[in-house]
C-alpha cells in the first residue's frame, strides 16, 4: 500500500533522512521508532507532501507522492494525526471533525462517519459543540485521531499519539487504534514509547539520526537485546 | 432626541468603518499581511463602478454588483501575483510590497481617470424619513442596510459553510489545514477576494458623500485601521464593533466640538490600547512557528 524506497530529505543544509526504505502493507500496523530528532516526523512529512525528498521514491496506492501537493495526497486515502496534535483550538469539536472530511464529496458517508467517530470517542460526543481549545490533552489527542479518521483513510498516520498523556488515556487510545485497524485501516504509528508501540504493531522499524538501523516483526524486535537495552529500558 | 440622532448618524458612518476594518482584519487573520493597499483597492473598485454608471450607463445596482465582482478578482489576483511569491519573505518586505501596491494602484488610477473630484451618484435619492423625531437620510439608511446585509452574509459564511470553517482553520494553523487536504493557497486568494469586496463596498458607499477622486479613501482607511485596532485586529466581530463604536463616538464629540472630533477618536484608541493592549475583543497574537 505505502512503499518508501531509499528516501533522502533535508531542511536546507541539514539532512533529515538518509536512504530510508519502509513499507506499510494492507491492513497492518507498522511502527516507526526512534529518539527525538531521528527523522520520524520528517518521514511523515515526506508521505504527506510537506517535505519534498531530495532522492528516492514514495508510492501510495499506485500514486507517486514525491511530486504531489498535500491537498492532492489526502484525498488519495491518507489521514494524519500530526505532531503535537495541531487541532484547531478556536473551532468547535464538530467543526474540527468536519474539516477532517474536507476533501470528501459523499455527504451521506461523511455524516455516517461523524456518528461513527463520536461513538468511537464518547468523550468527544459529550463535547461536540465545545471549542476544541477547552479540551483536555487526552481529549485533544482523541479529536486529532477522530479528525484524521473523518477522511476515511486507507492509511492512518499517527505522530506520537501517547505524548504527554496519562497511562490510562494512552491505553484507551491504543485500544481504539487496534479497533480501527481491525476494521481494515492500515496504520503507520510513529512513537517514542517503544514498549507500547511494539505491543500493538505487526512490524517495526527503528530510525537513528535519519537512517534505519533495524527492522522486523514487532514481536522479534521486542526480544532483541539491544532494543531492550536502548528503547525498552532494560 | 439630538443624542439619538447623533447615534444614528454615527452608526451610518461606523458601518463604513466596520466594512473596511472587516476587510483588513480578514486578510490579516488568514494571511498575516497588513494590507496597506486596501484603501486604494477600494478606490479602484469605486472608479470601476463610476465608469459603469456614467460611461456604460448601467443602473446603480448593476454597476455595484459588477464592481464587486471586479474587486473580488482584483483582490485574488493581487494575492496570487504579488503576495504568494512573498509567502516566505520577512514581514517588512511584505509590508513594503503592500505600500508599493498602494502607490501603483493610486498612480494607475490617476492615469486612467484623472485627478479631478467627481460627483458620485447615490442609489437611493429622496426625502429623509422621520421616525419618532429621528431623521434618517437615504444615504444613512443605505449605509446601514448594505453593511448589515454584507456582514450577515459573512457571518453565515464563516459560521455555517465548510468553506468558512476552512478559512478560519487556515487562519489558525495553515499546516494543519493543509494536512486536512485544504488547498490553502486557493483559500488565501479567496480571502483576498472577499477583502476586495468589503473594501469596494465601503468605497462605493463613501463616494456619494465625499465625492470621488484618487485619494478619497485616505481618511476612511485610517479610520478603518483604527477600528480594527480598537476591536483587536484579530477578531471579526471586534472589527465590526470597533467600527460602529468609532463612528458613534466620533459623531457625539463632533456635535460638541467638530474640530476635536478626529483628535478625540485617536485619543480614545490610545487610551484603549494602554488599558487593554489586545483591543476590545482581540487576543494577544502568539507568533506562529
Amino acid at each position: 500500500m505505502l512503499k518508501l524506497q531509499n528516501i533522502s530529505a533535508s531542511y536546507g543544509k541539514i539532512r533529515a533522512l538518509d536512504g530510508v526504505s519502509l513499507e506499510v502493507p494492507d491492513g497492518k500496523i507498522v511502527t516507526l521508532l526512534g529518539a527525538n530528532g531521528a527523522g520520524k516526523t520528517s518521514t511523515l512529512k515526506v508521505i504527506t507532501g510537506l517535505l519534498h525528498p531530495t532522492g528516492g521514491t514514495a508510492v501510495f496506492d499506485g500514486h507517486d507522492l514525491t511530486r504531489s501537493a498535500t491537498h492532492a495526497i489526502i484525498p488519495m486515502g491518507v489521514g494524519i494525526s500530526p505532531e503535537g496534535r495541531q487541532i484547531f483550538t478556536h473551532l468547535t469539536v464538530a467543526e474540527n471533525l468536519k474539516l477532517g472530511a474536507y476533501t470528501r464529496k459523499d455527504g451521506a458517508g461523511v455524516k455516517k462517519d461523524f456518528d461513527w467517530v463520536l461513538k468511537l470517542f464518547p468523550r468527544l460526543a459529550e463535547r461536540v459543540n465545545q471549542v476544541a481549545g477547552t479540551l483536555s490533552g487526552g481529549e485533544q489527542q482523541m479529536l486529532a485521531i477522530g479528525r484524521a479518521l473523518m477522511a476515511r483513510p486507507k492509511l492512518l498516520l499517527l505522530d506520537e499519539p501517547s505524548l504527554g498523556l496519562a497511562p490510562l488515556i494512552v491505553r484507551e487510545i491504543f485500544e481504539i487504534i487496534k479497533q480501527v485497524n481491525a476494521e481494515g485501516t492500515s496504520v503507520l504509528l510513529v512513537e517514542q514509547n517503544a514498549n507500547l508501540a511494539l505491543r500493538v504493531a505487526h512490524y517495526a522499524y527503528i530510525l537513528e539520526v535519519g537512517r534505519l538501523v533495524m527492522e522486523g516483526p514487532a514481536a522479534e524486535v521486542r526480544q532483541n537485546p539491544e532494543v531492550k537495552r536502548i528503547y525498552l529500558g532494560g | 432626541m439630538i443624542l439619538a440622532q447623533q447615534i444614528i448618524s454615527g452608526l451610518a458612518t461606523g458601518s463604513l468603518y466596520a466594512l473596511a476594518a472587516l476587510g483588513l482584519v480578514l486578510i490579516f487573520k488568514t494571511s498575516d499581511v497588513v494590507n496597506f493597499a486596501q484603501g486604494e483597492m477600494a478606490m479602484f473598485g469605486t472608479f470601476v463602478a463610476f465608469t459603469l454608471l456614467t460611461s456604460v450607463g448601467l443602473p446603480f445596482w448593476g454597476a455595484f454588483l459588477l464592481a464587486l465582482i471586479f474587486a473580488a478578482i482584483f483582490g485574488a489576483g493581487i494575492e496570487r501575483i504579488v503576495l504568494r511569491p512573498l509567502a516566505k519573505a520577512p514581514l517588512i518586505s511584505v509590508m513594503i510590497a503592500t505600500l508599493g501596491l498602494f502607490q501603483i494602484i493610486n498612480g494607475v488610477a490617476g492615469w486612467i481617470w484623472g485627478y479631478e473630484l467627481q460627483p458620485f451618484p447615490t442609489a437611493l435619492s429622496g426625502a429623509p424619513i422621520t421616525v419618532a423625531g429621528i431623521v434618517f437620510t437615504m444615504q444613512n439608511l443605505m449605509n446601514i442596510g448594505v453593511a448589515m446585509v454584507i456582514m450577515f452574509g459573512f457571518f453565515l459564511l464563516f459560521k455555517f459553510s465548510i468553506l468558512g470553517v476552512a478559512m478560519r482553520a487556515v487562519a489558525e494553523n495553515r499546516t494543519a489545514a493543509k494536512l486536512m487536504g485544504v488547498p490553502t493557497d486557493r483559500i488565501l486568494a479567496l480571502t483576498w477576494g472577499l477583502g476586495g469586496i468589503l473594501a469596494a463596498t465601503a468605497g462605493i458607499l463613501t463616494a456619494p458623500v465625499t465625492n470621488l477622486d484618487i485619494n478619497f479613501m485616505a481618511t476612511l482607511q485610517i479610520k478603518a485601521f483604527t477600528a480594527g485596532v480598537l476591536g483587536g485586529f484579530t477578531s471579526l466581530p471586534g472589527a465590526v464593533i470597533g467600527g460602529l463604536a468609532l463612528g458613534v463616538l466620533e459623531n457625539l464629540v463632533g456635535q460638541w466640538n467638530s474640530q476635536l472630533q478626529t483628535p478625540f477618536a485617536f485619543g480614545l484608541i490610545v487610551l484603549v490600547l494602554v488599558i487593554r493592549p489586545a483591543g476590545l475583543l482581540g487576543t494577544i497574537q502568539k507568533k506562529k512557528v
